[in-house]
């Protein structure tokens, strides 16, 4: 079992939401990988689906450059929708 | 006070508390994290269904009598487990054939329970068989995982199959109280789901490439409250706290 791949879970709290990363579990395969997940993250009513992907699938970004890939975004608030006049009548924005 | 019902409620309920706590003993002892979790989770379930099933009987006896009591201060020969659910963890595989031989025939009989006249009981059944559905795939699912999987653990899981399969007819056993039961409309009648048993249990075996063992003797003895040697040591466990603390609560 120490050879069994690592995979990753994402749960869906309730219909209308997205699914959302939630952790990850050993399983030898994806049907086992579903199993498992329903019963290490699901036992408390936190899902209507599941969705699994093997770890070794997600291509992720370097922490290393995070200097280059994230930093310029910091003092451009202007990129933030917010230098508009919304309507009265607009609610929950 | 109806006893025959009492005794056929015991009947149904010990399995679940015996199995449950059997279950129970792996925990943080599962073969990994994620086995052990579903292993508990199964174990929880059961001892849920436990207490549905005693609270009634509670309510059936009254007095001073309660789930607890029912649960944690009977001697041996008053539980009607039958000796399958009794036998010990030897190994994961012992755990999955238990887990698999049992399930196969709960969710049968759930089924059938659930159009019982006695209303108590068809509302815990209907309640209890989305549980025991997961069950049944859950054992189901590692019965062939293992029987398809390497040379070790295909003879394994068979040695599993072969030692407990002794214990399989006497789940379709009827005593005088479960007879009476059927005859009332509340019991359901197990030796109808006899044939359904072993037809589906054959095709699950024969899917993870394991033999259907073919044998003359059965052992019985649970259902009438004789049981293996292994009873004993659960109860002492089971009971511990009641036993050395009377009365004691959380």
């Amino acid at each position: 079992m120490k050879n069994w791949p690592l995979w990753e879970v994402f749960i869906r709290s309730k219909n209308g939401l997205e699914h959302r990363h939630c952790g990850s579990l050993h399983a030898s395969d994806a049907t086992m990988a579903l199993e498992n997940a329903r019963d290490v993250y699901t036992r408390r009513m936190e899902g209507v689906s599941i969705w699994v992907v093997p770890s070794a699938q997600i291509t992720a970004s370097n922490p290393e450059n995070n200097g280059e890939t994230f930093e310029p975004a910091m003092d451009k608030a202007y990129r933030h929708p917010t230098f508009y006049e919304l309507p009265d009548e607009l609610k929950h924005m | 006070m109806n006893n025959n019902l009492i005794q056929y409620i015991f009947g149904i309920a010990d399995n679940c508390l015996i199995l449950g706590q059997r279950l129970g003993e792996l925990c943080g002892h599962g073969p990994s994290l994620e086995t052990d979790i579903a292993l508990t989770n199964i174990s929880l379930d059961l001892l849920g269904q436990t207490r549905s099933y005693y609270q009634y009987v509670a309510q059936l006896q009254g007095g001073d009598v309660t789930e607890d009591t029912v649960a944690f201060l009977r001697v041996e020969n008053q539980y009607l487990n039958t000796l399958l659910v009794e036998q010990p963890n030897t190994d994961f595989g012992y755990s999955i054939a238990r887990q698999f031989l049992f399930d196969v025939f709960h969710l049968l009989l759930l089924e059938e329970l659930q159009n019982s006249k006695d209303e108590n009981l068809s509302a815990i059944a209907k309640k209890s068989i989305k549980e025991v559905l997961y069950h049944k795939r859950f054992s189901s699912d590692w019965i062939k995982r293992l029987g398809d999987g390497t040379d070790e653990s295909h003879n394994r899981i068979q040695t599993a199959i072969n030692d407990l399969w002794i214990f399989t007819d006497e789940l379709f056993h009827q005593t005088d109280a479960d007879k009476a039961m059927v005859l009332e409309g509340i019991g359901a009648d197990v030796t109808l789901l006899k044939t359904k048993y072993y037809k589906e249990v054959s095709e699950i075996l024969e899917e993870a490439t394991l033999q259907t063992p073919q044998i003359e003797y059965f052992q019985k003895g649970g259902k009438q409250g004789i049981h293996s040697e292994h009873m004993g040591y659960i109860l002492t466990e089971l009971q511990y706290m009641q036993r050395t603390y009377p009365n004691m609560t959380w």
